[in-house]
């Protein structure tokens, strides 16, 4: 799905000093906000390996907190954001973990309070990222794609079911990817799409049955 | 429309008889469907935070987080306001505007990735200080970013431009051609001069390892920008006087691909070699960590 854009080359704006560190920390919490769509009560962020090493000289926590705050990456709040006002209502800390089996620049988003989820990524280089699990299901999507999420019960013909309603809104499926915890347990879809998706259409996807979960993330701006 | 190596590029601004920026522009606003003023539109955006990161870079001297850095710009200022640069105000504006934004990066100030942040200085400091010296208007030097633009995708196309994957070669080295490619364009050179500045800038940064103090963007990133900046300028003075690389641009970046995968990772952005275990640089970490 890689489409290299000379506009990719000559940015983003953004607060330094690492885009994959820095910018990457800032839109893996802005994508993790998307995906959560609560309001953030109480939250760990976990770091790994060189997120977790490097983390503290390149701003990697702060982006992280910033980015779940609704930050964008050129927001020079980013800087003093343990001091700002927007961080004073909601309770975060942080931990650091070595794991080789997990990304160079890892991270998981672990939500609680009211509405728990965990959510967890990496900053895959130049400030691209993607989302990689949500809860126990493995999902794939880099916040270049307006994506439709899916949790539900695994049940025939639900993939035909969905793409059908998106279909008849003449929009295009850039991707499409399944996960299960097992045949007729809980499953997730993640669907990524060109263009943009009316809330009719989710409206009426959000209808269909045995669906516990539907979520419309727009595509990161910057 | 898909142009994937440089070739396709200079064939089909022959055959359309286009500049590069022209060519570039058209087919991008096509891809991100947007009109091509809107695209210049997005661009100019670009270009003006750049000329923000260089006014703020030029008037701070704070320290970065780990305080390896930070106050050098001024000293640089300084140094030529009481003794003037050999090679003239062209190379002192170059030099300070590309530490002021390398700076300012380090210090968590507003910049914009060139394509990387690591290599931020490169590109706009060459643009912007030529600009002011020859009176270019902001259209030409908007032409000459999205030359810069699409000299990086091309290369991207191939390599991923990241320490990580192909060392410092692919940042700051893959910068310093952009670089030479805009001021090419901002010169009025044609497309064939234009792509041997890129070549011959490229062909002599092959190699180039990432190894960083405590892994950060600062030692020896920062100062490498104004380096890479000036190496620019002597790569579009040869190439303006007609001299051309032997090996043609599209093998250069397969160079580049090679070079990159032949390099340790302990020399790519992994802090395992280098001037990063250095007695010193191990030194400068333990005083970091222990911050």
């Amino acid at each position: 799905m890689r489409q290299s854009s000379l506009l990719d080359i000559i940015s983003p704006i953004m607060v330094g000093p690492s885009s994959s560190h820095t910018a990457g920390a800032v839109r893996l919490g802005l994508l993790a906000r998307n995906v959560y769509d609560n309001p953030v009560e109480k939250i760990t962020f976990r770091l790994y390996n060189s997120y977790a090493q490097t983390g503290k000289g390149h701003g990697t926590d702060k982006g992280l907190l910033a980015g779940v705050l609704g930050l964008g990456v050129d927001d020079v709040r980013i800087r003093d954001i343990f001091h700002s006002e927007l961080a004073k209502n909601i309770d975060y800390k942080f931990e650091y973990y070595n794991d080789f089996n997990r990304h160079p620049n890892a991270v998981d988003f672990i939500f609680d309070g009211k509405n728990k989820m965990q959510i967890s990524g990496d900053s895959i280089g130049a400030g691209e990222i993607a989302i990689r699990k949500i809860n126990e299901f493995s999902v794939k999507f880099t916040g270049k794609y307006n994506t439709l999420l899916l949790v539900y019960q695994d049940v025939k013909g639900m993939i035909s079911r969905v793409s059908t309603i998106i279909q008849a809104e003449d929009v295009n499926i850039a991707s499409l990817h399944c996960d299960r915890s097992g045949k007729g347990e809980t499953a997730s879809m993640c669907i990524c799409i060109d263009g943009d998706l009316k809330q009719s259409a989710i409206d009426k996807i959000k209808t269909i049955e045995h669906l516990d979960m539907v979520r419309y993330v727009r595509k990161l701006e910057n | 429309m898909n142009i994937n190596t440089f070739d396709e590029l200079k064939a089909y601004c022959e055959k359309e008889n286009k500049k590069i920026f022209e060519a570039a522009q058209e087919i991008e606003a096509q891809k991100n469907e947007m009109t091509v003023e809107e695209l210049r539109k997005i661009v100019k955006r670009n270009l003006d935070a750049m000329k923000d990161a260089i006014r703020s870079g030029l008037n701070s001297s704070e320290k970065s987080f780990s305080g390896m850095s930070g106050g050098d710009c001024q000293k640089l200022q300084a140094k030529f306001n009481n003794k003037p640069s050999l090679l003239g105000v062209i190379f002192e504006k170059i030099t300070t505007y590309a530490l002021a934004t390398s700076e300012e990066n380090a210090r968590m100030g507003k910049i914009v990735a060139c394509p990387t942040a690591g290599s931020c200085g490169i590109v706009p400091s060459v643009l912007v200080a030529v600009s002011e010296e020859t009176g270019a208007m902001e259209d030409e030097q908007i032409n000459a970013l999205i030359t810069a633009g699409e000299i990086g995708r091309i290369i991207s196309n191939k390599v991923q431009l990241a320490g990580a994957v192909a060392g410092c070669q692919a940042e700051c080295g893959v910068a310093s051609a952009m670089a030479a490619g805009a001021l090419a364009q901002l010169r009025g050179e044609g497309t064939e001069n234009i792509l041997y500045a890129v070549a011959l800038a490229m062909k002599n940064l092959l190699g180039l390892t990432c190894d960083p103090v405590c892994g950060l963007v600062e030692v020896p990133c920062i100062k490498r920008n104004p380096f890479l900046a000036v190496h620019a300028v002597t790569a579009y003075e040869l190439a303006s006087a007609g001299i051309q690389s032997k090996i043609p641009l599209d093998e250069i970046i397969d160079t580049l691909e090679q070079t990159g995968q032949l390099m340790s990772p302990a020399l790519k952005e992994s802090s395992q070699a280098g001037l990063a275990k250095t007695k010193t640089g191990l030194k400068l970490e333990e005083e970091f960590y222990a911050k």
